[in-house]
């Protein structure tokens, strides 16, 4: 097909580049439930996805004709994984997005949880993910300063993605709110509360 | 059955062969960085390949064993002493309730590795033993007094080996094998020949998340020698890369055109270009290079 880039990526890997995130979103989810047996690991990024494959089970070769011919799949034609985070809109750089954007601090709220958001990908550490929004989308420059400590359960803004924190760290994004959903516990099976294909809902706490 | 750590040298660390599978949740897989040490280690004991042993960085372990017990160091080259006798490295032996393992420095190589009869049996965390430095998951460092359990051993028989032949861990300058990377296609003809051709040194800011390289250059005051100031390994495509999943044996070269080789606690996302990837045959030797240890890059 020629929506897609499949590029070596070692004795175990191959990358596939898209032309944008939704694209990524769209053939993640094919990928996702065509899964043969062999692929180790099936890593989205903003515009590729990598396939990790245990070469004794599944060849590269044959790992490459999964990828060149898994037709992407809409939002609406799957049943996804839903999962609801109450936030309490409170975060410190809520006025400071709304100054940023042009709106009051209800409307960004209002933004944030009035459609689903659905993770995209991983990356920043363990049980972060980086969501998008069904619909417009904010772009929300990141603070010229990161914080040197952001408690776990902030919830933020950066770029075009939302984000919780799974655990403390440095950060950069601009936070709006918190939660106390647990977003990583090493001790649960799966650990991350937050998959790519996850779709969000964040509600407001009362 | 138990280990008393006794001093843990620099850094020791539970590695097994990893936790492959969370990459898409920001784990990465960890895991021994000489795995062919590894399991070499565990099958001189009849273990199962993927048991849990110590990672011990240049040396300076020493481990007081509580019980009688079979074991085995391999990886690094270097003296061995169970209490004040010699053992050989490469073979399943004997320590005897209280006898003291002194690990010494490695003449060769990096990283050694301690496996015992019935395997290192700390709680694993997400199917692995492995601690990942980079996202500080699994077992802590071994600190002083820490003492390790050691599993049951199913009671297989010892393999009768008189004579293991492994190739130790050099001094001297390595090869090592690697493939074009995804993105060997963002950086000029030039910089891949200079990537494959040129002879690289081991940076001393190198851990098990990632190794730096830079190039050995004739003295800017040798005759005929025009200092350049280029980046080292230039881009045909200057713009920004969106963050890409990355493997083990990844080369990132980051803008001022200086190459990382990714290890086993890598990032699972990087932002520079990848320029090739060292072959999984090459990766263990890799792992083992010192800092100042120079290598070339052959293609695989």
């Amino acid at each position: 097909m020629s929506d897609r880039r499949i590029l070596p990526y070692g004795d175990h890997a191959l990358l596939v580049e898209l032309d944008d995130l939704d694209a990524v979103l769209a053939l993640f989810r094919g990928l996702d439930a065509s899964r043969p047996d062999g692929v180790v690991d099936l890593v989205p990024a903003s515009r590729t996805i990598a396939a990790v494959v245990d070469p004794r089970i599944l060849s590269l070769s044959a790992a490459r004709g999964w990828l060149e011919r898994t037709a992407p799949v809409a939002a609406d034609a799957v049943e996804e994984r839903t999962v609801e985070i109450a936030v309490r809109y409170d975060g410190e750089d809520l006025d400071e997005v709304a100054r940023l954007t042009g709106r009051t601090a209800a409307d960004v709220v209002a933004f944030h949880a009035e459609r689903p958001w659905r993770v995209a990908f991983g990356g920043f550490a363990p049980g972060f993910a980086y969501l998008v929004r069904d619909g417009e989308r904010l772009d929300v420059p990141r603070r010229s300063t990161p914080r040197t400590a952001v408690p776990a359960g902030a919830v933020g803004l950066a770029g075009t993605f939302s984000g919780v924190y799974p655990r403390a760290s440095p950060g950069g994004w601009q936070l709006i709110g918190r939660t106390d959903a647990v977003l990583w516990d090493e001790d649960a099976d799966p650990p991350a509360l937050l998959r790519p294909g996850t779709v969000v809902r964040f509600r407001e706490a009362p | 059955m138990s280990l008393r750590i006794l001093d843990p040298g620099p850094l020791s660390l539970v590695q097994d062969l990893g936790r492959p599978g969370l990459a898409a949740v920001g784990v990465g897989r960890s895991g021994a960085l000489d795995r062919g040490a590894l399991r070499l280690g565990n099958r001189l004991l009849g273990n199962e390949e993927g048991d849990a042993g110590v990672e011990v960085l240049l040396g300076g372990l020493v481990v007081r064993f509580e019980r009688d017990t079979w074991f085995a160091v391999t990886g690094a080259a270097g003296p061995l002493l169970l209490d004040d006798r010699a053992v050989d490295a490469h073979l399943a032996a004997r320590a005897l309730a209280g006898q003291v393992l002194r690990i010494g420095v490695a003449s060769a190589g990096t990283r050694w590795y301690l496996a015992v009869r019935g395997g290192v049996a700390v709680a694993p965390v997400l199917g692995s033993r492995s601690r990942d430095t980079l996202a500080g998951i699994g077992p802590a460092p071994l600190r002083s007094g820490d003492l390790l359990p050691v599993g049951e051993h199913p009671g297989t028989d010892l393999p009768l080996l008189d004579f293991v032949p492994v190739v130790e861990p050099t001094a001297g300058s390595v090869a090592v094998r690697a493939h074009p990377g995804p993105r060997a296609d963002w950086f000029t003809a030039a910089a891949l020949d200079a990537f494959f051709s040129l002879d690289w040194r081991v940076a001393a800011d190198s851990d098990r998340i990632g190794v730096r390289l830079e190039a050995v250059r004739t003295p800017a005051h040798a005759a005929g020698v025009v200092p350049r100031h280029e980046p080292l390994l230039e881009r045909a495509i200057s713009r920004e890369l969106p963050s890409e999943p990355m493997v083990a044996g990844a080369v990132q070269v980051s803008p001022d055109g200086r190459p990382t080789v990714l290890l086993a606690d890598h990032p699972v996302t990087g932002g520079y270009p990848v320029i090739a990837v060292v072959a999984d045959t090459s990766l263990d030797a890799f792992a083992q290079l010192r800092p100042g240890q120079c290598l070339t890059f052959r293609h695989a």
